[in-house]
């Protein structure tokens, strides 16, 4: 995927004023510390990490950003938004039905599991969910679409979107304190922002 | 040292201005009877603490979250800073479910006004009667000549930072302090509202624009709203809590309040409250709830007994009903020029016209919109949400981040009897009854989005904007023990005080009758300052 600040690196300032000790140290567990497994169980994690690769491609990434440990480490530790719908069960409940249940649509659809289709089948799976076109005897009460979308696909882009490869590629400044900006109009930048390539 | 575990005890508390530092504070024993119990220390319970303990009172602040030291527990970052929102379990019901957690909560001294955006704006004089002189909603018990030397006293305290001439609303003193540069997100909004003839003014914010006793100025790192590193930000947790326990004040961190005791005359007696663990009684004289709009009505219903089984200050019936909260759909477009919008406050430029101006709307009810500024995780969540992108197609939008601008209102929701919070049967870690929080638009509010969502659309416009898409969204939580002028129509009186305990006070957004169309904060604090003016008033008189 061609990002319009092929020069840039975020983690380049790791030594300037615009990183602190309190945000180095974050950064450092979320670089380093890549949880391990304690959540799922070694067949859900698979199939997460394949749905996962759907959901934010990494092809052209030779070291992918993690996204599956992030969600298993945040479902160990009991963590969740705050709130949960009331046509919805506990976050544990929901992951572990939900999985199943792409699983299941997969089977429906194409005859097989979905870690064995290609990308092109395993697509119209999700696609499939996410316009709720779905068996709903397979889902267990488990809203198909509010599950993917406001579940699944928010929860995997929030990890991704946490990255510093993912802020690198699409310019953004990164941590900024104590340094902050100086230059805030349009078109104009900070010699420690990203540069866009026109 | 980590921050879950209590640090203000033993006789000191955080100095939230030195890494690592401390200063005295007062504690108070269980069996001391303090003057005031305050539940909560966000905008109502820490502006209340200082004004109480200023005034001599024995003032003891609870709050469930930690006592933040900004200079190092908060980094550049959004997810770490996730910790500062209340992340307990809650149920969300009706036609639209409102998403809590990051988007209206705090846990932590100072509450949600840690990770605030800082927009510091006046009700608009008629909205404190608004059935009376604008057909719907209810009035309030108070009007805004009775409450506008209170938003002089907490724009001062704050230091707020606004333009020269403010276009809408009374007359008005300036600002403390000078208005911040408006940065190309805002310009954004400034060339369209220029284009279609309405007026636009740099938002008056509560971050400092020059220094400010311990506050340096605002250095536009753009983290607002995952809390402020450099203490630029006048919080709650900065322009009060401090002030509060020079004063005499004991704020008490990692303390969950669980219920609210009754005595045998009908009074209050104390408070159970949990602290690492364990359950423990503090007596006190006056309790006051402040624990934001969700949390407060919680207490009151999980405070039930014998003597008031439908919970406390409940003989109305109204605790937890006609819940408001702002309805922020979100228009974006993508531009030519790099906007960079994760720079400076997000939400720095802002337009009131609709606030002021009541021809040419087919429904009741008001908004204020401003410029954005979302950083990545936040975006992609609301562009994955909103528009269902997700794969190359998620990735590929992302890459505009830079070139993108939107807006987004604070547009009122009427108060009605069925949005509400209500107990659910399920418990928490502390074994309390869980919230449920049930919302519907009404046909009302869903014309004033439509009218909102149709002006900032055609800004964005005018602004040279592309590519235009919208989304949903909502903030703060408000009106859920409304203050009124009698005990059947109303929680409290304009006081804040119950009208069935006498001895039991509320003091947050839960008071609000109706929501307005801007965002709560100065509003609850000068609710505050005038309820701390009050209560020394009638303490003078021997009327607590």
């Amino acid at each position: 995927m061609k990002t319009p600040y092929p020069h840039y690196d975020v983690l380049a300032k790791w030594a300037s004023p615009s990183f602190d000790d309190t945000t180095r140290a974050v950064l450092t567990q979320r670089l380093v510390a890549i949880p391990t497994r304690r959540f799922f169980t070694e067949a859900e994690w698979t199939l997460l990490e394949a749905i996962v690769a759907r959901v934010l491609p990494q092809a052209d990434r030779a070291e992918p950003i993690p996204i599956t440990p992030w969600i298993d480490d945040a479902l160990a530790r009991g963590r969740s938004e705050g709130f949960r719908h009331d046509n919805m069960p506990t976050m544990p409940v929901a992951w572990r039905r939900g999985l199943a249940a792409i699983d299941a649509e997969a089977r429906r659809l194409h005859g097989k599991d979905f870690i064995a289709l290609d990308d092109a089948a395993r697509d119209a799976v999700l696609t499939a969910i996410e316009h709720d076109e779905v068996d709903a005897a397979l889902w267990q009460g488990l809203p198909a679409q509010r599950f993917f979308i406001d579940i699944l696909v928010k929860t995997a882009a929030g990890v991704y979107y946490a990255h510093p490869a993912a802020w690198s590629e699409i310019g953004f400044g990164g941590p900024a304190s104590p340094r902050g900006y100086v230059r805030l109009g349009a078109d104009a930048r900070d010699a420690w922002e990203a540069k866009e390539e026109r | 040292m980590n921050a879950e575990t209590p640090r203000a005890e033993k006789g000191r508390a955080p100095d939230i201005f030195e890494r690592g530092g401390w200063m005295t504070m007062r504690e108070f024993g269980l069996d001391e009877e303090v003057d005031f119990a305050i539940v909560g220390s966000g905008a109502g319970g820490a502006t209340l603490a200082c004004k109480l303990a200023e005034s001599g009172f024995s003032v003891l602040v609870l709050e469930a979250g930690p006592f933040w030291r900004p200079l190092e527990d908060f980094a550049s970052d959004e997810l770490e800073q996730q910790k500062l929102y209340w992340t307990d379990e809650r149920i969300i019901g009706g036609d639209n479910p409102i998403a809590l957690g990051g988007n209206n909560s705090g846990r932590g001294v100072g509450g949600s006004t840690v990770h605030f955006s800082m927009v510091s704006l006046r009700f608009r004089p008629e909205w404190f009667q608004c059935r009376s002189l604008l057909g719907y909603g209810f009035d309030w018990p108070i009007t805004y000549e009775e409450i506008a030397p209170f938003y002089d006293e907490a724009e001062a305290a704050l230091r707020i930072s606004g333009p020269v001439n403010y276009p809408w609303g009374p007359k008005r003193k300036r600002y403390p302090y000078r208005e911040h540069e408006v940065s190309a997100s805002g310009l954004v909004l400034a060339r369209g509202a220029e284009r279609l003839g309405v007026a636009w003014a740099a938002t008056p914010l509560a971050t400092v624009s020059a220094p400010a006793g311990k506050s340096p100025p605002c250095v536009y790192r753009g983290f607002c709203n995952f809390g402020c590193s450099t203490n630029a930000k006048q919080s709650a947790l900065v322009a009060w809590i401090p002030r509060a326990i020079r004063a005499g004040a004991e704020v008490r961190d990692m303390a969950m309040v669980g219920r609210i005791e009754t005595g045998a005359h009908g009074r209050v007696t104390g408070l159970h409250v949990q602290r690492r663990g364990r359950w423990h009684f503090q007596r006190a004289k006056n309790v006051v709830v402040a624990g934001y709009a969700i949390e407060t009505p919680r207490l009151l219903l999980n405070s039930a007994c014998p003597q008031f089984p439908q919970g406390l200050a409940n003989s109305s019936g109204l605790v937890g009903t006609h819940l408001t909260t702002h309805a922020g759909p979100g228009v974006w477009a993508t531009f030519d020029e790099e906007i960079r919008w994760y720079k400076g406050p997000p939400n720095i430029a802002v337009c009131e016209h609709w606030n002021y101006t009541d021809e040419g709307k087919d429904c009741h009810g008001a908004y204020a919109f401003m410029s954005q500024g979302p950083l990545p995780r936040a975006w992609a969540q609301n562009v994955a949400t909103a528009r269902y992108l997700w794969g190359d197609a998620l990735r590929h939008e992302m890459m505009k981040y830079n070139h993108m601008a939107g807006l987004v209102p604070v547009a009122e929701t009427e108060p009605r009897l069925q949005n509400r919070v209500e107990l659910a049967d399920e418990t928490d870690q502390y074994g309390l009854r869980i919230p449920r929080v049930i919302f519907s638009y009404s046909d009302n509010d869903q014309r004033l989005q439509r009218h909102a969502v149709d002006f900032m659309w055609q800004m964005l416009e005018a602004a040279g904007g592309r590519d235009l898409w919208t989304s949903d969204d909502t903030s703060h939580i408000l009106g859920t023990c409304r203050m009124g002028s009698s005990p059947e129509s109303s929680v409290v009186n304009a006081d804040g005080r119950s009208w069935d305990i006498p001895n039991l006070w509320i003091c947050d957004g839960s008071l609000f009758p109706t929501c307005g169309g801007v965002n709560p904060s100065l509003t609850i604090q000068a609710l505050a300052l005038r309820i701390g003016a009050r209560i020394r008033e009638m303490a003078g008189r021997g009327e607590l």
